[in-house]
C-alpha cells in the first residue's frame, strides 16, 4: 500500500508535482499515466525516497521509505533501465544488490532466469540493448521478492514477447496480492494490464478510477455513418434528420459522420425514412488511448505540431492540390469531441479545471489554438462545437513550457 | 476481570490488517528469510562492486607499475652512477614514483563514489539500501582498505629492492623508523588521500570535476607558489611549499623540500582531519540532497 498525501516537489521555481494525494492498494494493477514532463517519474523518486518532498509525505505499509526496516525487502522498483554501471556484468550487478539487502546469492541466478539473461549474465551490461537494460532492471526489482513493486516504463523497448510476458507478470504479481504501481505510455498496453488509474498532468491529480470507469467517464462511444461519395445532399438530408431525433453529429475529414447520442438500428432506421441509402454504419468503442487523450489535451507540456518547413517548399504547380494531411497530425483537438452528457467539459475533478491549474498565467493574447489550418484552407472541423472549454488553454500551455 | 478475551479479538485484525491496511487480500509474504541488513551486507556488496570493474584493475594497475617502474629505474639509476649516496638512507628513492601513482589512488577513489552517479548506479543502490550513510561508509571502508594494502605491499616491495640495489653505492642502513614511515606511513598518508577523493567525487558527483579538483589540489599550491616572487608574499609561499600535499609526502622521506613546515608524522594528522572534514560533509549533504 503506497499512500501519498499532499506530496509536492518544487525544483526552484518549477513545480514538478503539485498536492499529490492517492493511494496504490494491493492486490490490482495501478497504472500511473501522465504527459511527458507531468511529474511521474518525479513521484516515482519521492515513493522511493531519492527525492525529498517539498512538502507532503509518502509513505509505504504507514513509513516513509527511508524509514522502511529491510527496504529492499518490501519494495522493489525499476526506475530507470539504464541505472546500473555498465561496466559491470549483469550477475555481479544483481549480487551487489543481493549482498546489500542481505539476499542468498543463488537468488540472483533464479531472477536472471526469470527475466532470461541467464546467458547473458556474465556479459557487461554496458552492451545490453534497451529491452536487455528492461530486463535487467526488472530483474533487480524482483531480487527481493518484494511485497510492493514499482515500475516506470516497464515495457520500454521490450520486443513483443517481452511485452506479453511484463504483462502477465504484473498481473501475477498482483494477484498474489502485491501493490504494482506502473507507469507507462502505451496506453493499449495499460488498458490490458492495469486494474485502476492514476492520471496526472502538470504535477496534479487528474483522475483516479478504475480504468473501465475512466473510459466511460472520458469518452463517449459513437458510430461512424457514411453516406455515398458522389451525393453531398444526401449526407445533409441525414444530418438534419439525426440531429432532429436528438443525436449529434459531427464530420468526419473524410466525409463520414461521427454519430453520438443514438443506438445504431435507430440511426438505420432514420436513414431508411429519409431515404438516404448508407455505405457505412459502423459501431464505435472508445479506447483508454481516447479517454486519456481526451482528459490529458489540456496539461500536455509538450505538443508536436506539423513540420511546416516554412520557406523549403517549392511552390506547388498550378492546378495541383495540397496532399490531405493525416488525420491527428497537428491537430490537438483530434479527440476533442465532448460526450454530450457532460457539456463540453469531459472530466473535472472536483473544485478544478482539468486544463487550468492554480497559478498559471491566464490564457495568451493569441488565444486561438495553434493548430495550422489544413492547406485546402478548410478549418478543422474538431475544433469547431463545445469542446473550447478543455480545448482552448492548450496551446497556450505548450508556450509556456519553452 | 473474568474475560480477558475482549483485548485478544481486537488486536488479531489489528495485527493481521497491518501489512494491507484496507484490503481484504492476504498481504504478499516472501518465502525468501528476511535477514536484518547491517554495515557488512553493504561492506560486502561495495567490495563486489570495486572488484568486478575494470576500472578497479586498470587504475591499481598502472599505480603497481609507475611505483614500482619508477622506483626501479630510479634505484637502477643510482646504483650505476658514480656518486656517493654519503651514508645516506636510501627509501627517499621511492618519493618521485609514489607521487606520480597517487594519482592513480585519487582517480580510484574518485570512481568509486562518482561514477554511481555518472551511470546512475546510485539511484538503485539507494533505492536498495536507503540508509544512505551506510553505503558511503561502506565504500570508504573497502576503498580505504584496498589502497593501503596496495600501496603498502608496493611501496615495501620497491623499498626492498632499492635498498639491495644501492647497497654498494654508499648508502647507510635505514632505521626502523625510517623504514615505518617509508612503508606504513605514506601507504596511510596515500589511501587518506584517496579517501579525500572519495568524499569529493560524493560532494562533486562528477568524476572529471572531481579528478580535476583533486588533482588541482595537490599541483597547484606548488604551481601557484613559484609564481609568487614578490617578496611580501614570502609567507604566503613558503606556506604553499610547505603545505603542498608533495611536500607533505615527502616528509615521511624525510627529504622535505623545504626546512620548516610539518615533520615526523605531522602530515599524517593534517590529512587525517581535512579528510574527516570532507567525508562528514559528504555525509550530511549525501543525507540531505535527492539523489
Amino acid at each position: 500500500m503506497i499512500e501519498a498525501v499532499g506530496l509536492t516537489k518544487r525544483y526552484g521555481a518549477k513545480t514538478a508535482v503539485y498536492n499529490l494525494s492517492f493511494q496504490v492498494r494491493p492486490g490490482a494493477v495501478t497504472g500511473f499515466l501522465g504527459p511527458n514532463g507531468s511529474g511521474k517519474s518525479t513521484t516515482m523518486r519521492m515513493i522511493l525516497g531519492l527525492d525529498n518532498p517539498t512538502s507532503g509525505q509518502v509513505t509505504i505499509g504507514g513509513y516513509p521509505y527511508r524509514k522502511l526496516p529491510n527496504a529492499s525487502r518490501q519494495v522493489g522498483a525499476l526506475l530507470d533501465a539504464k541505472a546500473v554501471h555498465g561496466g559491470r556484468t549483469a550477475r555481479n550487478h544483481l549480487l551487489s544488490l543481493a549482498q546489500l539487502s542481505g539476499i542468498p546469492a543463488r537468488r540472483v541466478d533464479e531472477v536472471l532466469g526469470v527475466v532470461g539473461l541467464q546467458d547473458v549474465a556474465g556479459k557487461r551490461s554496458k552492451g545490453f540493448s534497451l529491452g536487455m537494460g528492461q530486463r535487467l532492471g526488472i530483474a533487480a526489482a524482483l531480487l527481493g521478492d518484494p511485497q510492493v513493486l514499482l515500475f516506470d516504463e516497464p515495457v520500454n523497448g521490450l520486443d513483443p514477447e517481452g511485452i506479453l510476458w511484463v504483462r502477465n507478470l504484473m498481473k501475477s504479481l498482483a494477484a498474489e496480492g502485491r501493490t504494482v504501481f506502473v507507469s507507462s505510455h502505451l496506453m493499449s498496453e495499460m488498458a490490458l494490464t492495469a486494474d485502476h488509474l492514476i492520471v496526472i498532468g502538470r504535477g496534479q491529480l487528474l483522475a483516479d478510477m478504475s480504468v473501465t470507469d475512466f473510459i466511460s467517464a472520458n469518452s463517449a462511444d459513437f458510430a461512424r455513418v457514411r453516406t455515398p461519395g458522389s451525393e453531398p445532399e444526401q449526407r445533409e438530408k441525414l444530418t438534419t434528420a439525426l440531429t432532429e431525433a436528438g443525436g449529434q453529429v459531427l464530420p468526419e475529414q473524410d466525409g463520414a459522420l461521427r454519430v453520438m447520442g443514438l443506438p445504431l438500428p435507430r440511426i438505420s432506421d432514420i436513414a431508411h425514412e429519409t431515404d438516404v441509402r448508407l455505405w457505412e454504419l459502423s459501431p464505435h468503442q472508445a479506447s483508454l488511448e481516447e479517454a486519456y487523450m481526451r482528459m490529458t489535451q489540456g496539461a500536455v507540456d509538450y505538443r508536436s505540431t506539423t513540420d511546416q518547413r516554412a520557406g523549403l517548399q517549392q511552390p506547388l504547380p498550378p492546378g495541383v492540390q495540397p496532399p490531405m494531411p493525416v488525420p491527428g497530425q497537428g491537430q490537438p483537438d483530434w479527440y476533442a469531441p465532448p460526450p454530450p452528457q457532460q457539456g463540453g467539459q469531459p472530466f473535472a475533478m472536483p473544485g478544478q479545471m482539468p486544463g487550468q491549474m492554480p497559478g498559471q498565467p491566464p490564457a495568451s493574447p493569441y488565444g486561438a489554438p495553434a493548430a495550422p489550418a489544413a492547406p485546402t484552407g478548410q478549418p478543422n472541423p474538431y475544433a469547431q462545437p463545445a469542446a473550447a472549454p478543455a480545448a482552448q488553454p492548450a496551446p497556450t500551455k505548450s508556450e509556456d513550457a519553452r | 476481570m473474568s474475560t480477558p478475551q475482549p483485548p485478544l479479538p481486537q488486536a488479531a485484525p489489528a495485527w493481521q490488517a497491518a501489512p494491507a491496511p484496507g484490503s481484504d487480500l492476504p498481504a504478499y509474504t516472501s518465502p525468501i528469510p528476511i535477514v536484518r541488513t547491517t554495515f557488512l551486507h553493504a561492506v560486502s556488496s561495495e567490495w563486489t562492486k570495486i572488484k568486478s570493474l575494470r576500472s578497479t584493475v586498470w587504475t591499481l594497475g598502472v599505480f603497481v607499475l609507475l611505483v614500482v617502474g619508477i622506483g626501479l629505474a630510479t634505484g637502477a639509476l643510482v646504483a650505476n652512477s658514480s656518486a656517493s649516496l654519503h651514508d645516506d638512507s636510501p627509501l627517499p628513492l621511492g618519493f618521485f614514483g609514489l607521487l606520480l601513482g597517487s594519482m592513480c589512488i585519487i582517480t580510484l577513489g574518485v570512481l568509486t563514489t562518482a561514477s554511481e552517479y555518472g551511470t546512475g548506479m546510485i539511484r538503485t543502490t539507494m533505492t536498495v539500501c536507503p540508509s544512505r550513510g551506510r553505503v558511503l561508509a561502506a565504500k570508504a571502508a573497502v576503498f580505504f582498505l584496498i589502497a593501503f594494502v596496495i600501496t603498502l605491499v608496493t611501496t615495501a616491495f620497491v623499498a626492498f629492492v632499492q635498498v639491495a640495489m644501492v647497497k654498494d653505492s654508499g648508502a647507510g642502513d635505514p632505521t626502523g623508523e625510517q623504514w615505518l614511515k617509508a612503508t606504513v606511513g605514506v601507504s596511510l598518508y596515500i589511501a587518506l588521500l584517496g579517501l579525500l577523493s572519495l568524499a569529493i567525487g560524493s560532494i562533486v558527483r562528477h568524476s572529471a570535476g572531481a579528478i580535476a579538483t583533486m588533482i588541482g589540489a595537490v599541483l597547484a599550491p606548488l604551481v601557484i607558489a613559484l609564481f609568487m616572487m614578490a617578496e611580501s608574499l614570502e609567507r604566503v609561499r613558503n606556506a604553499l611549499f610547505e603545505y603542498s600535499i608533495p611536500s607533505q609526502l615527502s616528509v615521511f622521506y624525510a627529504n622535505s623540500l623545504t626546512d620548516s613546515g610539518p615533520s615526523g608524522w605531522d602530515p599524517l594528522w593534517i590529512i587525517l582531519g581535512v579528510t574527516a572534514a570532507a567525508i562528514v560533509g559528504a555525509w550530511l549533504l549525501l543525507e540531505q540532497r535527492d539523489v
